[in-house]
């Protein structure tokens, strides 16, 4: 099996991290807003992993754990702060939320 | 005794601090004790140290009493210092002697004024600091007291300030002041650049040794003490505030802007003598200047109406023959003049004041009249110091002074026949205003009701004011009338005698009789025209050229809308066109700027999460791209 050319995988990990990218800035509900935050942290960590493999260093594999459980707090508190987004707003738009302006 | 020095002006101080510091919590009778009283205390011991200074001379007459060192400059070291000599001595006596009789005056004068306080805290700092200006014993220390009682002149003259127009008479006063005392300042400057001090005998000692007779430092130094001089003495061209300053109480008016403070010029002349020995030129301009003044206020006082502005106008005139004696180099009947002045014109002042006071505030000559037999007491002070003023022969001391002041302007090797002739012309029209006032306030109907006759307190000072006007003058007489020369001899210790040229007991007399023939003349036509005949005074002013002459002496030869339309106007365009500082609008564009940058910066704060998260990627992207590609 011949190994997947590190180019490959970082040109994934980019068009990756730009979809998520795109979403954060054009996606109004806020679920979608998470989850392409979530993309563009699995984005980084598959260049991790890349670059690990490439080098062959267990290094990238580390820091892609890191990444696993920063998402998972991030997710978790993220999620306590859109319910009490809901409660307030009672919606799920971003831009409702604009009241800082100025 | 001489020791005490330092007292005569410290009472009065002590008595405005003690007045200003329990602002009016006091009962009248214990304001009216410590204003009083520390004039009173301080005249009573300026008499002792005049008489133990005249019964036991100090060496070389003169004596200094050093009290601390103002300020420790290298090369520069004023020290606050007081120096007694007979020309200060004369001018503390007055001082506080004719002080003194005006505050009692005021006492009665302002006792149901609101500002009674007020008004004794005012005059007693007036006090302490013209003695302070006439004991000064460097001209930094005198400065002080120069403008310190120019403090208090403005001080006083608003001191109903409530009305617009009396503020604005305030004002004036000082502003126009302020333009001969800026000249003075840098008399001072040019005084201190040439000569390395400012202590007044060092500096007439030095003056006279390195300045050559007429070189142009001397000029320059005379013409700008003159410049001071004639903004504080109200003569020509700053006269215009005197006549407005009548606007205070009438105390005031006799106080400061008759007896003491308009003379601090004649003052300041006579003690900086030397230089204006040193610049004859200029000599003869402060002699040219006195009788102009004399001439043209003596005029103007012919047309007032108002008691107090004929007071005003004829004091300015009083003045200008003091500086014509000056001018010719008779010093001491300057001083003579001066002290004499100083009785009279207060004399006649509270008279005035008394008069104002019995009929409701009327100031109006007009509104007048027939007082003499309701005012008895005002009315035979007033026509001592009438006749004082108007220099009536042998009975009076204005007569002696004067006629000292004309014979050295005739006989002089500094005067002239044009001075002389300026100074009689002037005493015949002191005369014509002076009784055209007695006969319109005294005389004639009663036009007005007297609703109180003044007590005790205004009777006193009037009383002793006129036994002053009248027996002040013997102290000096002429050659040829007894040849008493008690004052000038005192005097010649510090001032330097007066050269007759033309001296002799025949033109003397002729000239004596001639000027009585002229006040007496004087007199009569005054009666002739107010009281006689009050008609053809009234036909003679409507006609075309009567009615012009007579505005334009009401109006002071119009001194004061030439300043308006010269000076205050376009100085009032200015103000108003420049509204806004022009210089300001630099600092004001940068204030505009940050504002402007302010409010774009804070535009970009939508409060929309994902234009700021648009925000940090591309902020991120140009981040990466510079480290990338540069």
């Amino acid at each position: 099996m011949t190994p997947v050319p590190m180019e490959h995988g970082f040109l994934l990990a980019g068009t990756l991290f730009c979809l998520g990218l795109v979403g954060v800035m054009v996606r109004r509900n806020l679920i979608f807003v998470l989850m392409s935050v979530e993309i563009m942290l699995n984005a980084a960590g598959l260049a991790f992993v890349v670059a690990g493999s490439r080098w062959a260093q267990p290094d990238g594999q580390v820091m892609f754990i890191f990444v696993l459980t920063l998402a998972a707090a991030e997710v978790s508190v993220a999620l306590a702060l859109v319910l009490q987004f809901f409660r307030r707003f009672r919606t799920l738009d971003v831009d409702s939320a604009a009241g800082m302006s100025g | 005794m001489l020791n005490l020095l330092y007292l005569i002006p410290a009472l009065p101080l002590g008595g405005f601090l003690a007045l200003i510091c329990t602002a009016g919590r006091l009962p009248r009778v214990i304001i009216a004790t410590i204003g009083v009283g520390s004039v009173g205390v301080s005249a009573a011991l300026s008499c002792m140290v005049a008489i133990s200074f005249v019964s036991g001379p100090p060496v070389g007459h003169a004596f200094s009493q050093v009290l601390w060192t103002w300020m420790e400059l290298p090369g520069f070291a004023p020290r606050v210092a007081f120096h007694l000599d007979p020309l200060s001595l004369v001018m503390v006596l007055v001082v506080t002697v004719v002080g003194f009789l005006i505050h009692l005056y005021s006492v009665e004068y302002m006792w149901h004024d609101d500002g009674f306080n007020r008004f004794f805290a005012y005059m007693n700092l007036f006090v302490a600091s013209m003695l302070t200006l006439v004991l000064a014993d460097n001209l930094v220390l005198l400065y002080l007291g120069w403008e310190l009682v120019g403090i208090c002149s403005y001080l006083l003259i608003g001191f109903w300030y409530r009305e617009q127009a009396n503020a604005n008479a305030a004002i004036k006063a000082f502003v126009t002041t302020r333009v001969g005392d800026t000249a003075m300042v840098v008399g001072l400057f040019v005084m201190f650049y040439s000569l390395g001090t400012l202590q007044v005998q060092e500096l007439m000692a030095k003056a006279s040794e390195q300045w050559q007779v007429g070189s142009t430092v001397a000029v320059v130094a005379a013409v700008l003490l003159l410049g001071g001089a004639v903004g504080k003495s109200a003569q020509l061209p700053l006269q215009t505030w005197l006549p407005d300053a009548m606007a205070g109480p009438t105390p005031v008016s006799a106080l400061i802007h008759a007896a003491t403070m308009v003379t601090a010029g004649v003052y300041l002349i006579a003690r900086t003598h030397v230089i204006f020995t040193l610049a004859p030129v200029v000599q003869t301009a402060v002699a040219v200047i006195g009788v102009a003044t004399l001439l043209i206020a003596g005029f103007s006082a012919l047309a007032q109406t108002d008691i107090k502005r004929v007071l005003a106008y004829s004091t300015i005139s009083q003045i200008g023959y003091m500086f014509l004696a000056l001018g010719v180099g008779a010093w001491s009947a300057a001083m003579f003049h001066f002290v004499t002045h100083a009785f009279f014109k207060s004399l006649l002042f509270l008279g005035a004041g008394g008069v104002i006071l019995a009929a409701h505030h009327e100031q109006n000559m007009f509104r007048l009249g027939g007082l003499r037999r309701d005012l008895p007491l005002v009315f035979w002070t007033f026509l001592v110091g009438a006749a004082c003023l108007s220099s009536l022969p042998l009975v009076t001391a204005g007569f002696y002074s004067k006629d000292a002041i004309l014979w050295y302007a005739w006989s002089s090797d500094k005067g002239g026949i044009w001075l002389w002739l300026g100074g009689s012309v002037g005493a015949f029209v002191t005369s014509v205003y002076t009784f055209r006032m007695v006969f319109l306030t005294f005389f004639g109907e009663p036009r007005t009701h007297v609703n109180r006759r003044p007590g005790v307190l205004v009777g006193i000072p009037l009383v002793i004011l006129a036994f002053f006007s009248i027996f002040a003058g013997f102290v000096e007489l002429p050659h040829n009338l007894g040849h008493v020369r008690v004052f000038s001899t005192f005097l010649e210790r510090v001032l330097p005698a007066a050269n007759s040229a033309a001296a002799g007991a025949g033109p003397e007399t002729l000239l004596q009789v001639l000027s009585g023939v002229l006040c007496s003349s004087g007199v009569l036509l005054a009666y002739l025209l107010f009281l006689r005949g009050p008609e053809h005074v009234r036909v003679l002013a409507e006609t075309g050229v009567g009615s012009f002459l007579h505005r334009l002496l009401r109006s002071g030869f119009g001194f004061d809308r030439v300043y308006d339309l010269l000076v205050v106007r376009p100085f009032m365009w200015v103000a108003r066109v420049n509204r806004n500082d022009f210089v300001d609008s630099l600092y004001a564009a940068i204030a505009v700027l940050t504002d402007t940058l302010h409010h774009c910066l804070s535009e970009t704060q939508t409060g929309r999460v994902r234009q700021y998260a648009f925000g940090i990627a591309a902020g991120a992207a140009l981040a990466l791209w510079m480290v990338v590609f540069r």
